[in-house]
């Protein structure tokens, strides 16, 4: 039997802003992959222990507030400390380009912005996946 | 992989993520480890949580695991949702009520898709409630999906089965009655802050009279998951629940009934595969469809060729 991807959906910090993150999770769902939705405000920690419990391969990020700077690179640092080196990370967002460059070197695997059609993030996943 | 199920044993919360993943996938190496663990299980008080849709079994459950904890026990939640029977992608949305246990160590929390099962569970369920029974959780509650009227796979598992209703389903109790209504140990009302509470329990009640063969009445609980208000009486009842089942027998008859249903579904998803999966008799099977539908054989004799296979 083919694993399901399994992916979650996660909103760090104080932003109510969950269209583009609802839209992504279900044309996640739609592609056949298991989509874990945390719902709005979660902190780093919250988001890396649900992505350990759930063994997902997949943690996207979605953040519209600006605070992607520190909120992703957290995220990203947790997940090297628990060494759960198998697991890609996205994000989305409305993210400058000088930021993207920065977030790619720290872990962040691809950074979509808005307009970015959905078919594009299905296939990146599909080709991205470590395992 | 030869110590995933050692460590498992110690609690670790990665190895429990990763020995679930592989009985949802079926892969050979799960059973090898699924053979390890059994001996260290049947500790855990098992607590499924059924009921219809929107009625706030995911809220419910956090009320509960956080009293849980605050008791000082550890607590496993296995959250079921459906999964699209056309797309084969799931979208797992209880955790969303759950946040606040993320950070809480003594807590292990995993999303399933139903995956094809049609009862309100998943056939893993019962694997992966062995893994957080073994790993020493000592509480493992159970979410359904929402549940129809014959949904009603949870009562195989579960050492205790609330029905989780809410106010405003009027008639409609009459038509669940068949099913869901049969399975309860605990009635939960929630929602109880909302109007027509008195009316839901009076016809509960009412049901609840034309069936007294029940040495046990089965108690109704009000509570309000968003007012935290009847937690604490519902503990209070599950615990009562789990004395009375092993004052009797009906510990043991449960729990032999559990097994049953298990080694049912493992021998099921084993046969099945071999069937459909395996490269030769899949063929076969194909071309036996092929004849059946072009009336050359009926489907009676197509199966007594397959199982004619296997039992030779």
């Amino acid at each position: 039997m083919e694993r399901k991807i399994r992916v979650l959906i996660a909103k760090p910090g104080l932003d109510g802003h969950d269209r583009g993150a609802k839209v992504v999770a279900r044309a996640l769902r739609d592609a056949g992959m298991e989509v874990i939705y945390t719902g709005l405000h979660q902190t780093a920690e919250q988001i890396v222990k649900s992505a350990m419990q759930e063994d997902v391969d997949v943690i996207g990020l979605s953040l519209l507030s600006g605070a992607h700077m520190t909120l992703f690179m957290d995220v990203a640092l947790l997940v090297k400390e628990k060494k759960m080196s198998d697991v890609l990370i996205v994000g989305g967002g409305i993210i400058p380009e000088e930021d993207t460059v920065k977030l790619k070197k720290a872990g962040i695997t691809e950074v979509f912005g808005p307009g970015t059609p959905v078919e594009d993030i299905v296939k990146f996943i599909e080709k991205n996946v470590k395992r | 992989m030869n110590d995933l199920s050692s460590k498992v044993l110690q609690g670790d919360a990665r190895s429990i993520a990763r020995l679930i993943t592989l009985t949802e996938n079926d892969m050979l190496n799960a059973a090898e480890e699924m053979k390890k663990i059994h001996k260290h299980t049947g500790k855990a008080h098992i607590i499924g949580v059924t009921g219809v849709m929107g009625s706030g079994k995911s809220s419910l459950i956090f009320e509960l695991a956080y009293r849980y904890r605050k008791q000082g026990k550890t607590v496993g939640v296995i959250a079921v949702d459906p999964t699209s029977p056309f797309s084969g992608g799931a979208l797992l949305g209880d955790r969303i009520r759950m946040m606040e246990l993320s950070s809480d160590d003594g807590v292990f929390i995993r999303s399933m898709g139903t995956r094809g099962m049609l009862g309100g569970i998943t056939s893993s369920v019962y694997d992966v409630a062995e893994i957080l029974d073994a790993a020493g959780k000592e509480i493992i509650l159970i979410e359904t999906v929402g549940v129809g009227q014959d949904q009603v796979d949870i009562v195989k598992i579960a050492d205790t089965t609330l029905v989780v209703l809410v106010p405003g389903l009027g008639d409609s109790i009459q038509t669940i009655k068949a099913g869901l209504m049969e399975i309860a140990d605990i009635f939960v009302v929630n929602k109880a802050d909302r109007p027509g509470v008195e009316q839901v329990v009076a016809e509960i009640e009412a049901m609840l009279d034309l069936s007294n063969k029940s040495e046990r009445r089965i108690p109704i609980l009000q509570t309000s998951a968003k007012e935290k208000k009847g937690i604490t009486e519902l503990i209070d009842e599950i615990e009562q629940h789990i004395k009375f089942l092993k004052k009797s027998k009906k510990f043991e008859i449960r729990r032999r009934k559990r097994y049953e249903a298990e080694l049912t579904e493992i021998i099921r998803k084993r046969l099945m595969g071999y069937i459909f999966d395996e490269a030769k008799l899949r063929k076969r099977v194909d071309s036996l469809i092929d004849q059946i539908s072009k009336k050359e054989l009926d489907p009676y004799s197509a199966a007594d060729e397959i199982l004619g296979r296997i039992l030779k």
